[in-house]
């Protein structure tokens, strides 16, 4: 068994909440300078503008690129190797969270209950998914998941002999519906199968894939390649003021499901796509 | 532009305009609407409303980031906002047809400004106080002194929609 101490984790989550806030991916960049050489509208051209010079801004005064700097998702993959010493796994990255928020001046955006609404102060709880993977590893991916795009997301069960086009017009509506609330250039996860909790799990885990990566299989990177130019042809276009780019990718990710389902869920996030990951 | 804001400046205001403020606007999102009621904790005469809501200010700085929020959350509470002489609201995303109504009604105007853009969008202001509901955390209510802010006329006060305009254009 290898050992890591949970103090690790704790500083690797404070890090990458400060890092993913501050310093837009590099893949986000480059896709938002391949649709500005391609936008046919001037605003939306002016708009994209903003968009890349607010990175820069950011990047270089270690500011927050947005004032949502979100709800913390965190994703990990435990290599069942791995044996954590010291705090239990969840309260390290909860830690993580608390300090990075703190230390980076980020807004702290959430509510103790969902009725009362009252703020925790520290950003804390995160949401945590773990996944136990082979080896002796740990990946730890952090999203800072806003609430405007957050909104805008959807999920519907559909009968188990639906086509593609059904899905198509479904996730087609939730993009259009969110139109200028979700801030595009959105990023379009598409979770398709396994069960009700497992298509929303997938359209998020699907976000955190490079902007301009497709998925592995053949079958599903075209569906990918063909919504994305479905979905730039709505017209929305940079913050729904119309033009050629309302969405940077479309990534979708399949899971087996229930002869009697086909479950969809489409999670949207804004330009502002905020995921970084490291391994230790 | 500068606040106070009359009626005579609105009627001006048309919508695709690109505008620039300066002076005091207000910031004040969910939480802080629920709580105004009939009363909002500043003069609302001619008054610039911001949906916002920044970062905390680092050492040394005025402010941290600060955008505009989804103004359509704000909906229910703004037609009330606008009987009592809002003039300004600045956002970003829909509003509804009953704040459209109240728009025309009132003789008010909602600005839009790019969502995700904050870091920059601090650069134009030059002090912020909190001035009401301090228990909100993030959400208390903020007076903002700002300087040349940008921001693009949605829905003017005839009622004309800037993204119903962008969506029949297609």
């Amino acid at each position: 068994m290898r050992e890591v101490p949970a103090k690790e984790i704790t500083e690797t989550v404070k890090d990458l909440c400060i890092e993913a806030n501050t310093n837009l991916a590099e893949d986000v960049v480059a896709a938002l300078n391949k649709s500005l050489a391609k936008e046919k509208s001037s605003v939306g051209r002016k708009i994209l503008r903003q968009i890349i010079q607010n990175a820069q801004i950011a990047r270089r005064d270690k500011l927050p690129l947005c004032q949502d700097t979100g709800l913390a998702v965190v994703f990990i993959e435990l290599g069942q190797e791995v044996q954590i010493i010291g705090e239990a796994l969840e309260s390290a990255v909860h830690e993580g969270v608390r300090q990075g928020y703190e230390a980076g001046f980020l807004r702290k955006s959430v509510t103790e209950d969902p009725i009362l609404r009252k703020n925790t102060g520290d950003n804390t709880p995160a949401i945590l998914h773990v996944e136990i993977v082979p080896g002796a590893k740990i990946k730890i991916g952090f999203l800072a998941k806003g609430g405007g795009a957050e909104n805008c997301s959807a999920l519907r069960i559909f009968n188990p002999s639906t086509d593609r086009e059904e899905i198509d017009n479904f996730i087609l509506e939730t993009v259009e519906a969110a139109g200028p609330n979700a801030c595009p250039p959105i990023i379009v996860g598409v979770g398709i199968g396994g069960n009700f909790d497992t298509a929303a799990y997938l359209a998020k885990k699907a976000l955190c894939r490079k902007v301009g990566a497709h998925n592995s299989g053949h079958a599903a990177q075209q569906w990918e390649k063909e919504l994305l130019k479905k979905i730039n042809l709505l017209g929305i276009g940079p913050m729904g003021l119309g033009g050629t780019t309302t969405a940077l990718a479309v990534n979708i990710e399949k899971r087996p499901c229930h002869i009697s389902s086909l479950p969809a869920a489409v999670n949207i996030d804004c330009h502002a796509h905020r995921f970084k990951e490291t391994i230790i | 532009m500068r606040a106070p804001i009359d009626d005579k400046l609105v009627a001006k205001l048309k919508v695709g305009e690109e505008v620039l403020i300066s002076g005091k606007i207000f910031a004040a999102r969910d939480s802080a609407h629920k709580l105004f009621g009939k009363n909002p904790p500043f003069d609302p005469k001619g008054a610039i409303l911001f949906y916002a809501s920044p970062t905390p200010t680092p050492p040394g700085a005025i402010i941290g980031s600060i955008g505009p929020t989804t103004a359509t959350r704000m909906d229910p509470f703004t037609p009330d906002l606008l009987k009592l002489g809002i003039k300004i609201m600045i956002g970003k995303g829909r509003r509804s047809e009953s704040v459209k109504a109240a728009i025309r009604k009132y003789k008010a105007v909602y600005l839009v400004v790019p969502g995700g853009v904050a870091a920059a969008l601090s650069k134009h202001i030059k002090k912020s106080t909190v001035i009401a509901y301090p228990q909100l955390g993030p959400e208390a209510v903020l007076e903002l002194e700002v300087a040349n802010f940008p921001a693009i006329v949605a829905i003017d006060s005839q009622g004309n929609d800037l993204f119903e305009q962008a969506r029949s254009a297609r």
